[in-house]
């Protein structure tokens, strides 16, 4: 093909002379600010190179003229935030629970750090609101499984339940009454009538009447005559209308044939001991402190 | 070359055989059976067909092209898109309303997720840059495309490889790396079609009547070179049994993370922006029937381009156990590369002066005219990213998965549809397209759906990175991760919206597709240019 140059119509521009399948190519020149911005940014990343960290070596790499490094930057950083915190953090560490519920600006910091920790580490089965879930207990009312004093929600944090991490764990479990086979089903049947009963709901007369005799016998010892329950043994109290697994007749014959048993890890072995703290105040001010 | 493709074929029947009957799992046994069916189905159609490795779709035309190959491509192209669009909207929905995982293994997130990646870059985007490829390396070079049976191994041996690869997704066959989730056995059986892929090419090349070879035909090579490379080095893997789809990758720690985002990120350099490229090249002065803007532009941008793409992937690992100093070369390689990416810009925009007003007329040059402002925005949007201290922000969020769409939808979709509506009519050897109305009617769809895809993720993603690094007054993690999560839903709702207008839109262009392959014409209102509105 005999290269065939022709000034363009439009734009005045010659042509290469080239043409594949009728495209011919104009001969412009490269934009100015185009070729402006390029050379531009390979100057500027020539002195990046020269100020950072760039150019590899045998065994290192060239570390720049200020010796600028991530991990460097990272650390500091969190050294300043660990700073700005130190303050508090110590006198966290000495004072009791008690002081620092009383004291204004610790409290402010310790709900804080508790606030933020706890959205870190029990949100995921307590809630990001503290409501729960079904076998996961709300911690905003002031109903408490082991208690509700500022000590007391410090050692479930610190050792949690029925866990294989901590000796100190909080340990007892309900019977499984049916598959144990310490009760028949029907005897069964009438206790959760009885329950019913206690907390308040709707029950079979003659059911429950069978069935207290049962509970005296059998449920007392933990949850109480009166169904109030025991926190030193983690016995849920069953005369209110809070439930931990459900409410329904179903829900409670369930919980009494095969026992339930919540596992909580121990934080202690976790989180330092402030941070524990400050868990326990944050849990404590959620509105059933007591 | 008849019968050296019978012998491969054959071969290819007997290994699936081979590791059907000696399979240690139950995928591998299936995918045997597959390569068996497909080897066998491939030479009875040879047998049927002699030495017709197809024509010309124009009875007219001087030179014997392959059309019917492309032809075949044009098909896959449009039935993919549709497959991957509408995979894409059903995990967008899933991350809005997780019940539509159904809890079950086959359809959930972590399945379909890279089922919709796999089908639209590679099955839609790989089958359109293989179609146009060929047709474009035929007309540019004056001649018939090489290799006889090869090109029909290429297209369909491609898509082997992409049944292959979906179906082990959905079964939970995985190797864990992003975009290169296929295992060993199919990785092997896509090299080949790829070295096949490159010989096709080449050849074409060689037997051309044309003194120069033209842009098109640099990117293409280039892309189809470098992503041969990228393959086999990201893939290298040891298997556990060589008759069991499990393998362990050969590289470990911070150097594997590397070599998949040097893959990775250059999947998107080579894959989705240099052969992109090449179908802008070609099909952006056909439409828009004006010379290229600038010569010398292209062989500037085109060898910048090339050269630095390569090395900017460190920009995925800033902040990352990766060392500083790969870390800043990622970072200032990619603020280099922003202008060899607009030089495809100007030179495709540029092309068009002197036929703005065909904008108006012409919904086709429409969408490769868009495509080419989103390219320009999302390669605007890249070196941003990859700045380190937008990056801290940006990173992991959803950002990244807006500045993806927008090159995705914008570019790469759009210029592609644009190219099909092109070649449907010539494949099919039809006086036109069956509507060029309901062209439009998809621009508008495609183009509503991205803006809403984009803007919703650019939103969620620095609402995302803000609240991740909010801190209270006195130190403290201001939200919990669960928090960050909830505060997404109503982007993810829209995002979800503007991906279902993007699916509808490919349904619309499957329909006119179709009406144009059995040669139907729309009777409707013509678009007249402003000279013939007068006279009217």
């Amino acid at each position: 093909m005999v290269e065939h140059k022709e000034i363009d119509d439009v734009s005045g521009v010659e042509t290469t002379g080239h043409e594949w399948d009728g495209i011919k190519e104009l001969n412009s020149p490269m934009p100015r600010w185009w070729l402006g911005i390029l050379y531009a940014s390979i100057v500027w990343s020539i002195g990046y190179w020269i100020v950072y960290p760039a150019i590899p070596l045998v065994d290192s790499y060239t570390t720049g003229l200020f010796g600028y490094s991530s991990r460097a930057e990272v650390a500091s950083e969190m050294d300043s935030v660990r700073e700005a915190q130190a303050g508090h953090i110590a006198e966290l560490r000495s004072a009791s629970l008690e002081q620092i519920r009383t004291n204004p600006d610790l409290l402010e910091f310790a709900l804080a750090g508790g606030r933020s920790a706890f959205n870190v580490n029990c949100s995921q089965c307590h809630g990001s609101g503290a409501q729960g879930f079904s076998g996961y207990p709300n911690l905003n009312d002031d109903e408490w499984l082991w208690g509700g004093t500022l000590d007391e929600i410090q050692y479930t944090i610190a050792h949690g339940a029925r866990n294989e991490m901590d000796d100190d764990a909080h340990l007892s479990d309900m019977p499984a009454f049916l598959t144990d086979e310490i009760l028949s089903r029907e005897e069964i049947a009438d206790t959760t009538q009885y329950v019913l009963q206690l907390s308040g709901g709707e029950y079979d007369a003659g059911a429950a009447l069978q069935g207290a005799a049962i509970y005296d016998e059998q449920c007392a010892a933990c949850h109480a005559e009166d169904g109030a329950g025991d926190n030193e043994l983690g016995a849920p109290a069953l005369n209110n209308a809070i439930w931990l697994y459900g409410g329904s007749a179903k829900a409670i014959a369930e919980t009494i044939s095969n026992s339930r048993s919540g596992v909580m890890p121990a934080w202690g072995g976790i989180l330092d001991d402030v941070t524990v703290k400050q868990l326990a105040i944050y849990v404590h001010s959620l509105g059933g402190g007591q | 070359m008849y019968f050296i493709t019978m012998l491969l074929l054959g071969l290819g029947a007997l290994l699936g055989l081979f590791l059907s009957s000696r399979a240690v799992d139950s995928v591998i046994a299936f995918h045997g059976w597959m390569l068996v069916a497909f080897c066998v189905g491939f030479i009875f159609w040879m047998l049927r067909r002699g030495d017709n490795t197809g024509g010309p779709a124009n009875p007219d035309s001087v030179v014997n092209y392959n059309d019917a190959v492309v032809r075949v491509g044009v098909v896959l192209s449009v039935f993919w898109g549709v497959v991957g669009f509408l995979v894409g909207l059903v995990i967008a929905l899933q991350l809005a309303y997780p019940a539509l995982n159904f809890d079950l293994p086959w359809t959930s997130f972590g399945r379909l997720r890279p089922l919709h990646t796999s089908a639209v870059i590679f099955a839609f985007g790989g089958n359109v840059l293989i179609m146009t490829s060929m047709h474009v390396v035929q007309r540019t070079c004056r001649a018939r495309i090489a290799g006889g049976w090869a090109p029909w191994f290429v297209l369909l041996g491609y898509n082997l490889f992409i049944v292959i690869a979906a179906s082990g997704y959905v079964l939970g066959v995985t190797q864990s790396k992003e975009y290169a989730e296929p295992e060993w056995y199919a990785d092997i059986w896509l090299t080949l079609v790829w070295v096949a892929y490159l010989l096709v090419f080449l050849g074409t090349l060689w037997r051309r009547k044309e003194p120069h070879i033209y842009v098109a035909n640099w990117f293409y090579l280039a892309f189809i070179a470098t992503v041969a490379m990228l393959h086999i080095i990201n893939n290298l893997a040891m298997p556990v049994s060589f008759f069991g789809a499990k393998s362990y990758i050969v590289w470990a720690g911070v150097q594997d993370a590397l070599i998949q985002w040097w893959y990775a990120h250059n999947a998107v350099g080579f894959f989705l922006t240099a052969g992109f490229l090449g179908i802008m090249y070609y099909y952006v002065p056909k439409q828009a029937d004006r010379p290229i803007y600038s010569y010398r532009l292209s062989i500037v941008h085109f060898w910048s381009l090339i050269f630095l793409y390569i090395w900017a992937g460190p920009h995925h690992l800033l902040y990352t156990a990766l060392p500083d100093w790969a870390q800043t070369l990622g970072m200032t390689f990619s603020i280099m590369l922003w202008m060899p990416s607009w030089g495809g810009m100007i030179n495709g925009l540029m092309t068009l002066s002197g036929a703005w007003d065909k904008l108006r007329t012409d919904p086709i040059l429409r969408l490769l005219t868009i495509s080419l402002a989103f390219y320009g925005m999302s390669t605007f949007e890249g070196p941003l990213m990859a700045i380190k201290t937008v990056n801290a922000l940006s990173h992991y969020t959803d950002w990244t998965i807006g500045h993806v769409h927008s090159g995705a939808l914008g570019w790469v979709g759009m210029v592609s549809f644009g190219a099909i509506y092109y070649m449907t009519p010539l494949v099919f050897n039809r006086k036109q397209l069956y509507s060029l109305r309901l062209v439009s009617v998809h621009f508008w769809l495609a183009t509503i759906g991205i803006v809403l895809y984009a803007a919703a993720m650019w939103v969620s993603g620095i609402l995302q990175g803000l609240m991740w690094r909010a801190y209270d007054s006195l130190g403290f993690l201001e939200y919990s991760f669960a928090e960050t999560v909830e505060a997404m839903f109503p982007f993810y709702v829209i995002r979800a919206l503007g991906g279902g207008l993007f699916v509808i839109g490919s349904w619309v262009m499957a329909y006119n597709v179709y009406r144009t392959a059995r040669g139907h014409v729309r009777t409707e209102r013509p678009y007249l240019a402003a000279s013939e509105y007068a006279q009217a």
